[in-house]
């Protein structure tokens, strides 16, 4: 069945602040990942497992990544790779 | 010989009594025993000894998640002792930074528990897939150190002794060479392991771990006793802030005891058979450097870990080097063997023996076996000023180490 934005995005956010144990109240779409949500790094290798495992997709290759900068970011990415995979399928 | 007195300032532990070196002290002068049965090691085949003492009451969330995500369980302890060492020295924070404070923390071996889940999904599946970026942080081999260092924000050096049974006794004493000679001012010293069924296994194999005391666990392990049958696996963190005795004093810091003297050396002959000739070699060494003779020593806590051979090796050097009088006794009864952290867990109770006036007892040694008897063995509590302390740990792997204590007085 298709996965709305919304549904997405929660499960988005709920693994994040799962893994990372993030302050839900900070999990707003303009929150820069290094500088409001302190991830670092490592955070962000980490972070694409977490996605992967949550969505079941492969994306530790994909050129997109390295532009992600905010939550919003992260959001728009997957939901794009989602759309773009039930085009395809 | 020292260049500079070397003081004790503050310590911190986590031991199968609990976390806090309170805790610990308070449970050994009680008598108790941490020992407990494990279910994980009866469902193992080929492991006949199902006891241990295991860590209780740790809450790992108490150091934040940047911090610990680099942390076997073995770090979580050392941090966690570490910060009470800290907050028994009353150690300004400045002190921390500048490269002037330096670390020497190691262990047995690295964390098994995180190869383990790297390694059920490498051979499981061919895949690293999963494996996150901070994996490898928890296997490294001085892992503990640097995660203290990171933890608290200690700039000096870091290394991290690894030497089986002597890790913590020969970390806490390269920590004072360090200190001595000027080359930092505070150091933070001990050693941390974590249990894993891997090292009650190889005890077991070389049958050096207890295995008939599996339904009376409490009885188990039993130094120099005459009933004694091997080791009990441990876990745990020891820490001692060590600073120069100038700097202690400068600060107004309440000073626990002094390092005086301390040796390590090696037993070539036989990779796990304990020698009373290579045991003598280190006390003697250790003694030396203290400047002191063997009639000044007024208490040894020894290794005895309860293997048949090392305890009566043990007992025969100490024979030789310190005569039959000074007390002797051994804290594994109560512990168990905490491995790495061993040295400085029983270096802390040993400061606490000083400045009580008391010897803790060996626990369940209730007869002592005929070729451990030439030497003192404490049974009970007993009253005893101590001005000098010697503290053993003879590892399997051949590296001995020996620390000598005194007890702070201002006029020496």
């Amino acid at each position: 069945m298709r996965m709305t934005n919304e549904e997405i995005i929660r499960i988005i956010n709920d693994s994040l602040i799962k893994e990372f144990e993030l302050d839900r109240t900070k999990m707003v779409p303009e929150a820069m990942l290094y500088d409001n949500l302190e991830l670092d790094s490592l955070d962000r290798v980490d972070m694409v497992i977490v996605l992967e495992n949550a969505f079941k997709f492969k994306i530790r290759e994909e050129k997109e990544i390295r532009d992600i900068r905010t939550l919003g970011d992260i959001h728009k990415f997957v939901i794009n790779k989602i759309r773009e995979s039930e085009r395809i399928s | 010989m020292q260049l500079r007195r070397v003081a004790i300032t503050g310590v911190g532990a986590v031991s199968p009594f609990g976390v806090g070196a309170d805790i610990l002290v308070e449970s050994l002068f009680r008598g108790e025993s941490g020992t407990v049965v494990v279910p994980e090691l009866r469902a193992i085949k080929g492991v006949r000894s199902h006891v241990a003492a295991l860590v209780k009451g740790v809450d790992p969330g108490v150091i934040p998640r940047k911090h610990r995500r680099s942390m076997s369980r073995m770090s979580v302890y050392a941090v966690l002792a570490c910060r009470e060492a800290l907050r028994q020295s009353g150690l300004p924070a400045e002190c921390l930074s500048g490269g002037n404070m330096g670390i020497s923390i190691g262990s047995t071996i690295d964390s098994i528990d995180t190869f383990q889940k790297f390694f059920e999904e490498y051979l499981a599946e061919k895949s690293m897939e999963q494996m996150r970026s901070t994996i490898f942080f928890q296997m490294m081999n001085h892992s503990c150190a640097f995660n203290v260092s990171q933890a608290l924000g200690i700039e000096g050096r870091v290394i991290a002794p690894s030497a089986a049974c002597s890790t913590g006794c020969q970390a806490v004493g390269l920590g004072y060479e360090m200190i001595a000679f000027g080359k930092q001012d505070i150091m933070l010293c001990g050693g941390a392991d974590e249990f894993h069924p891997l090292t009650t296994a190889s005890f077991d194999i070389i049958n050096a771990a207890s295995i008939i005391y599996n339904d009376r666990p409490r009885e188990t392990p039993r130094p120099f006793d005459r009933d004694r049958d091997g080791i009990v696996c441990a876990e745990g963190s020891g820490i001692l802030l060590l600073e120069s005795l100038e700097s202690a004093k400068k600060r107004g810091a309440v000073i626990l005891a002094e390092v005086i003297g301390f040796a390590t050396t090696s037993n070539p002959e036989n990779i796990a058979d304990p020698s009373a000739a290579s045991m003598v070699v280190c006390m003697k060494k250790a003694l030396t450097d203290a400047e002191i003779s063997p009639n000044e020593v007024d208490y040894v806590n020894a290794h005895a870990t309860a293997t048949i051979q090392g305890d009566i090796e043990e007992s025969r050097a100490i024979h030789e080097v310190l005569g039959k009088d000074v007390p002797v006794s051994s804290l594994k009864g109560h512990l168990g063997h905490t491995m790495g952290a061993s040295g400085s867990l029983e270096l802390i109770a040993t400061i606490n023996m000083m400045n009580r006036n008391c010897v803790i007892p060996t626990l369940n040694l209730e007869n002592p076996d005929e070729l451990c008897k030439k030497i003192n063995l404490t049974r009970k509590l007993e009253e005893r000023r101590i001005k000098y302390a010697l503290k053993n740990n003879f590892a399997l792997g051949g590296v001995n180490s020996s620390l000598v204590l005194r007890r702070y007085e201002n006029d020496k």
